[in-house]
């Protein structure tokens, strides 16, 4: 048998250059193909749209997870506070019963601390809807008094209310529980929703993954079968599916994760620069400081992981069941395609 | 060429002696030749007992067929088109069960064999398949190096049997070139090669020379005669009456279902 010099082969050769016609010459050989054939068109459409679905999902995320968290801002922010509220009237002292007010919630047990709302801040805060130059004096506009509640131990509220209401005239507390009980009501309902929502996202996600996945495999019945043919243990076979496909469900995750979280970087460093005009502070006050906290961007990851181990699964399920499909056959002859 | 495949073989055999490691040069011998012994004592790969196969509820396409296959043999499997031949290669190759009767491949029974064992009894058999059923995204090198390389084998460990295959066979100079832009003769070509890599013991090939003229149909028979030489068992399905008399070989022909053997 001839053997060559160079029976080490170069495989830096390109791999469609043609034999020269010279017999001596040991010629070039690529780096081997994928047993599995490379992207195809079929292949491509599989991540995009594994890509736009994930995309998706994990807006989903992160909205569920916003909305998730400004409940719970609204609630604490709320719950941190209470308000005296002292009605004005004839001969009456106001700084003193302002002054009393104060000084015996700050007493109470589970107050952290109490603040007159002074007379320029108040005019501030009626500014929107009175307008500016009103005649203070000649309004009976009420005056507040904040009374900041350790939320860890709230005060007794009834014993707070009493004992208010009992040493100061036209005093009278809210503790802002019609307001938290609605809104935690109101965040509860919509964070069903955004979870219901959520649901319906990933299953739809699960449903076009799989889809996809045997659409994109459809044309490979062909490699199953000759490579089962030629000796390949089913394992085999699996596996070399499996990887391929496992890296484009991981890409298309990717591209749809990575999509979502600018968009979550986008929506955050929006809400960073218009906080300070009213608009703005209108809305941190409803969806807290837009911060899209580390939940989301976990799920941005639990959704790209699920979407890769999906593809696998799924691409393991079919090649087996290919596998079986053709020993089946192999039992019962009479089986027609 | 017999020097080189006969080469091919020998290097292998003794590449795999020692391998064996340990075991003294002596005592691996003595297995070997023991493990010939033993596989020749039947001297048959394959036997059909009264076997029997329709499709579905059609009518039976073999009836009562028994024969066996002995080792390094060279047989003709004819018949007029339709006959079933195509069928009794896949019963042969176990990819179809027959609907009755007893098949004992490599001393197993065919009912009895897991399907998780199939790939393994498979790479001991050859197929060159009618429609070739090459890969064709891979090169006439890469389709011929398949078998080894789902077998888990390095490519440098067999890049040098394929491209000697590959000469053997005539495609030497074509070994890039992918399946798609090959004449039938050559598709056929490639085909062979990838049957034959792994060195089967037996080797089967259906229509072999359906796709080629006359000389390479000569050429591609002198081929298989020369592997047989070698040692390999070979079975060609063909109705071509022109190739059986070239040669004096055993005819197994098929008609109306049943199987008549000429020695
Ligand atoms: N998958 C199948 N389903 C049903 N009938 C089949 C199938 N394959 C072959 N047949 C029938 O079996 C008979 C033998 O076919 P085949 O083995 O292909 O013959 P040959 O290869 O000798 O031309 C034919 O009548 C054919 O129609
Ligand atoms: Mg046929």
């Amino acid at each position: 048998m001839p053997k060559g010099a160079g029976s080490r082969l170069p495989r830096s050769v390109g791999p469609w250059k043609k034999g020269t016609g010279e017999k001596s010459r040991v010629p070039g050989l690529r780096t081997l193909a994928p047993i599995v054939p490379n992207a195809n068109a079929a292949s491509q459409a599989l991540i995009l749209v594994i890509a736009i679905m994930s995309f998706l999902a994990c807006l989903a995320v992160g909205a569920v997870s916003l909305v998730n968290k400004s409940a719970e801002t609204w609630q604490s922010q709320i719950a941190r506070e209470a308000t005296i509220q002292i009605r004005p009237g004839d001969d009456f002292d106001m700084d003193a019963a302002l002054e009393k007010a104060r000084s015996l919630a700050a007493g109470f047990p589970g107050v952290r601390g109490a603040r007159i709302i002074g007379r320029d801040e108040t005019v501030a805060l009626l500014e929107p809807w009175l307008g500016s130059g009103l005649g203070f004096d000649e309004l009976p506009v009420p005056r507040l008094v904040v009374v900041t509640v350790d939320e860890a131990a709230p005060p007794e509220f009834s014993a707070l209310r009493d004992t208010i209401i009992g040493s100061v005239p036209n005093a009278s507390l809210d503790d802002h529980r019609a307001w938290v009980d609605r809104l935690v009501s109101m965040a509860r309902t919509t964070t069903v929703i955004g979870v219901c929502i959520l649901v319906l996202v990933l299953t739809a996600l699960v449903l076009t993954v799989i889809f996809a996945t045997r659409g994109a495999m459809s044309g490979s019945q062909h490699v199953i079968e000759v490579l089962h043919f030629v000796g390949a243990r089913s394992g085999f076979i699996a596996r070399q599916f499996q990887t391929r496909f496992l890296l484009s469900g991981i890409w298309g995750g990717l591209i749809g994760g990575g999509a979502a979280t600018v968009v979550f970087l986008l929506v955050s460093w929006w809400a960073a620069r218009n906080i300070i005009t009213p608009e703005g502070e209108q809305a941190s006050a409803f969806f807290g400081d837009f911060a899209i906290g580390a939940g989301a961007y976990a799920g941005v990851f639990a959704v790209i992981v699920l979407v890769g181990f999906l593809t696998a699964l799924t691409t393991r399920i079919t090649v087996l069941r290919t596998l079986r499909d053709i020993d089946d056959r192999r039992a019962d002859p009479g089986r027609l395609d | 060429m017999i020097e080189m495949y006969a080469a091919l073989v020998n290097r292998r055999f003794w590449k795999a002696v020692a391998d064996a490691g340990s075991v003294p040069f002596a005592g691996r011998l003595l297995y070997s030749f023991a493990i010939a012994v033993l596989a020749n004592r039947t001297g048959r790969l394959i036997k059909f007992e009264n076997v029997g196969l329709r499709y579905g509820m059609g009518p039976e396409v073999l009836r009562d067929v028994s024969f066996h296959i002995p080792k390094q043999s060279f047989q003709f499997l004819t018949g007029p088109s339709g006959a079933g031949k195509t069928t009794l290669l896949r019963l042969l190759f176990m990819s179809l069960r027959p609907t009755r009767g007893l098949i004992t491949i490599f001393n197993k029974d065919m009912a009895m064999i897991e399907p998780a064992e199939l790939p393994l009894l498979r790479r001991r058999i050859g197929v060159v398949f009618q429609d070739f059923r090459l890969l064709d995204h891979m090169t006439i090198y890469e389709n011929v190096g398949l078998p080894l390389r789902v077998r888990g084998k390095e490519e440098s460990s067999y890049q040098h049997d394929v491209l000697e295959l590959l000469k053997w066979v005539g495609l030497g100079e074509r070994i890039h070139a992918l399946p798609p832009v090959l004449s039938g003769g050559e598709k056929q070509r490639v085909a062979i090669a990838r049957a034959l890599i792994d060195q089967p013991e037996i080797l089967l090939a259906d229509e072999p020379t359906g796709n080629v003229d006359t000389p390479m149909a000569q050429r591609l028979l002198r081929l298989f005669l020369e592997l047989n030489r070698l040692g390999t068992a070979v079975v060609i399905a063909t109705h071509d009456l022109g190739l059986m008399d070239q040669v004096d070989a055993r005819r197994m022909i098929l008609s109306n279902g049943q199987l008549e053997i000429y020695e």
